[in-house]
């Protein structure tokens, strides 16, 4: 006899026909599975009753890789076929992670084949990639859950860091794959965790989601708004965590226990495990003794209390505020507005992190639900609802844009149209016109990212729009819309709005980014904001000069009689003046030279305007002017 | 005329309503479908019906359509466990056989 569970009214499945879906917390340090039954939301437990699943693979030789407990416990006997806080690598090239300095601890292969941006870790059973071992934590819930739900899952939601871009998704999406699972969706953690606390149900509100796990930092600003959440700004260090604290405190432990640098991956993990121990420990009680054994066999005691630990993980306590700054601030939210912080992630336990966070936003902090359970008891509620076991989309969750979104204008510049962490869906259109005479055609050439100059950013697709008809140069209006669906499907249309000629493409934004490369490109607008503006300076001065020269010219060709010769001599060196500088690389100059041809064009054009108007009136009367 | 709860079903359908925040009580029902002829409906209650009828049985409220209590009269709803899984099962007198996976029934 089959085991049933209560629906809500009306939707009780035929026979066979149940639609099962999960969530999944896919974590640096932990991931799970949790599920919807009868209406509750539960984190589903293994054989052993245990909820967490360490996220760590150890490859074998000729033996299927261990997953969770065991390979954990592998870590320090077996470092480098056990791959851990492997979320960290997801969707990076080798480059970012050897950034950061957890590439010591594995051998990366060296890049041998067409696919070189995706990094690969020498192991036993061969290189692994990132999404391979990500899969194997994926299959192992995959597994839990439909043992669990007696039957084949249809669907799952994945939750991620907000702060992941484009490829870091798509890496997620491909690991599922991999591991045969249909993603509904990848949800963003904080608005899981918002969720998981039934903000949902609350009318409206200003939600701060505060999320430290194992490996990365992320905060979110939500709005809660007649039911649907938008997400206002995300912000984060995809490089920070409870990790680090634990470095920071084996760092300490080694200085005490007079340790030399050098150390072995071995005796490096027995630190970490000590210092994480006793981290966890103090989150309870006031003071906790350490010891280290010393290469010579001694073993160094000692005591580490509340205080000292404050001083050790206080720093990065502060790096975490730096972002939550940034993301009030592209909110644009005041501290009174919010009404309240959800914690999430295993690091908030600690009593250091709740006071700080707690006196930054001048707030509670929500910390009701266990904290390392939060997210995919959020992500359960949503697969739920996305499967088709709610009568109704209850609610309506919102993303954002990961980067920019804009066209190329004159002189190879972009011009914005959609703005990073504009909420999805969403359209946004902007007006642009013609820059020659006569012009009949416009190319549209549709980028994303956040540099000045086309050339840095991503180019997403081209199209032409014809047929407008011939105009005066700034005369006709032709509107660019940008319009972007629930699933991130972007198209974009032009339309001329005298004539109505109109022309649209369609572009999926993320299409063809590979690892990195949306990451890099984030990196590059920060690193480069000062060139990028001198660049837009000479690009727009440039642009400038060329309308400038081609006014002068265009008035010769018709007026040149207009001018003595001197004058004419005046205006000609001028121009060539213009030209050279234009060339040059110097928007000053330029703007100098620009400067220099409108005055000694001023007079030109005041007689060609006189001319102008001598004509137009000449054997009109005055009345009939008035 | 008459269906029951164990202890451990009206435990769990009393959290269940719970933590759904709202609803009137348990809707039990029989549908025709399945492999095996009729399937039962097991969903949460909103509202009832005028020809519903409503038993309450350890404080929770159960309703049924006429039509359905027919096939249902007599039942014992229980929650059990098998394994990881968990869930209700109806404890039907009326049933003769039902299909393998036993999610439809015949009377």
């Amino acid at each position: 006899m089959a085991l049933l569970q209560i629906s809500e009214p009306g939707q009780t499945a035929a026979p066979h026909q149940h639609k099962l879906a999960a969530g999944i917390d896919l974590g640096t340090t932990n991931s799970l599975v949790a599920t919807v039954r009868s209406g509750l939301a539960e984190i589903l437990p293994d054989e052993n009753g245990k909820h967490l699943l360490p996220s760590v693979v150890r490859y074998r030789l000729g033996l299927p890789p261990q997953v969770g407990e065991e390979a954990r416990a592998a870590l320090t006997e077996d470092p480098h076929n056990t791959i851990s806080s492997v979320k960290r690598f997801m969707g990076r090239g080798l480059a970012d992670i050897c950034k950061g300095c957890s590439c010591s601890e594995y051998d990366f292969a060296e890049n041998t084949g067409s696919d070189s941006t995706v990094p690969r870790i020498r192991t036993v059973a061969g290189d692994i990639s990132p999404v391979e071992a990500s899969a194997e934590i994926l299959k192992i819930l995959k597994a839990r859950a439909e043992k669990t739900l007696g039957g084949e899952l249809t669907g799952v939601v994945i939750t991620v860091p907000a702060y992941f871009d484009d490829a870091q998704r798509q890496a997620t999406k491909d690991a599922a794959q991999l591991a045969s699972l249909t993603v509904l969706r990848l949800l963003n953690e904080p608005t899981a965790a918002a969720v998981a606390y039934g903000l949902d149900r609350k009318s409206e509100g200003v939600h701060v989601v505060y999320d430290l796990g194992g490996g990365t930092f992320d905060i979110s600003i939500l709005r809660l708004n007649r039911g649907v959440f938008e997400v206002m700004s995300t912000a984060g260090n995809t490089a920070l965590g409870g990790d680090d604290f634990d470095r920071t405190i084996a760092q300490w432990l080694a200085e005490q226990a007079g340790l030399g640098t050098e150390m072995t991956v071995h005796k490096m993990r027995v630190l970490r495990a000590e210092a994480c121990r006793a981290k966890e420990a103090l989150s309870a009680v006031e003071s906790v003794s350490v010891s280290v054994s010393r290469d010579d066999g001694s073993v160094w005691q000692g005591e580490l209390d509340r205080e000292q630990l404050n001083i050790l993980i206080d720093p990065l306590i502060q790096k975490t505020l730096s972002p939550c700054r940034r993301a009030l601030r592209d909110a644009g939210i005041e501290l009174d507005e919010i009404e309240d912080v959800v914690m999430v992630g295993g690091s908030t336990r600690s009593p250091r992190v709740r006071e700080q966070v707690g006196e930054f936003f001048h707030c509670d902090v929500l910390v009701d639900i266990d904290p390392d359970k939060v997210v995919a008891v959020g992500a359960a509620i949503q697969a739920d609802i996305l499967v088709g076991n709610k009568p109704d989309n209850e609610m309506l969750l919102l993303d954002v844009i990961p980067l920019s979104l804009g066209i190329e204008t004159m002189g190879g510049l972009v011009e914005k149209v959609i703005p990073r962490n504009a909420t999805i869906p969403c359209a946004k259109a902007q007006e642009f016109t013609t820059f020659k005479d006569g012009q009949t055609a416009l190319a549209v050439h549709v980028v994303q990212g956040e540099r000045e100059l086309v050339s840095d950013c991503r180019s997403l697709a081209r199209f032409e729009l014809r047929g407008i008809p011939p105009m005066v140069a700034g005369a006709a209006r032709i509107r660019v819309t940008f319009q972007v669906d629930a699933d991130g499907l972007l198209s974009v249309t032009a339309r001329e709005q005298a004539s109505g000629v109109e022309s649209s493409v369609q572009v999926k934004p993320s299409y063809g980014l590979s690892d990195s490369e949306i990451e890099q490109m984030l990196r590059d607008s920060m690193a480069h904001a000062e060139e990028d503006v001198a660049a837009r300076n000479l690009r727009e001065m440039q642009v400038e000069a060329g309308r400038a020269i081609e006014a002068v010219e265009s008035a010769l060709v018709t007026d040149a009689n207009l001018l003595s010769a001197g004058e004419r001599a005046r205006l000609d060196a001028a121009l060539e003046d213009l030209r050279v500088q234009a060339e040059g690389s110097d928007h000053v100059h330029i703007k100098q030279a620009i400067e220099t041809l409108n005055a000694a064009s001023d007079d030109f054009a005041a007689r060609r305007m006189d001319a102008g108007i001598h004509a137009a009136m000449a054997g009109h009367k005055l009345e009939e002017f008035s | 005329m008459a269906l029951t709860l164990t202890d451990a079903a009206a435990a769990r359908i009393k959290t269940f309503l719970e933590n759904r925040g709202s609803g009137y009580g348990l809707r039990l029902g029989v549908k025709t479908s399945g492999c095996s002829g009729m399937a039962y409906v097991l969903e949460f209650a909103d509202q009832t019906e005028a020809e519903d009828a409503v038993f309450e049985d350890k404080g929770v409220k159960i309703i049924i359509d006429p039509k359905s209590l027919v096939y249902l009269d007599g039942t014992e709803l229980d929650y059990a466990k098998e394994g990881l899984n968990e869930g209700f099962k109806f404890n039907n007198p009326n049933v003769k056989d039902s299909c393998g996976c036993g999610e439809s029934f015949t009377v």
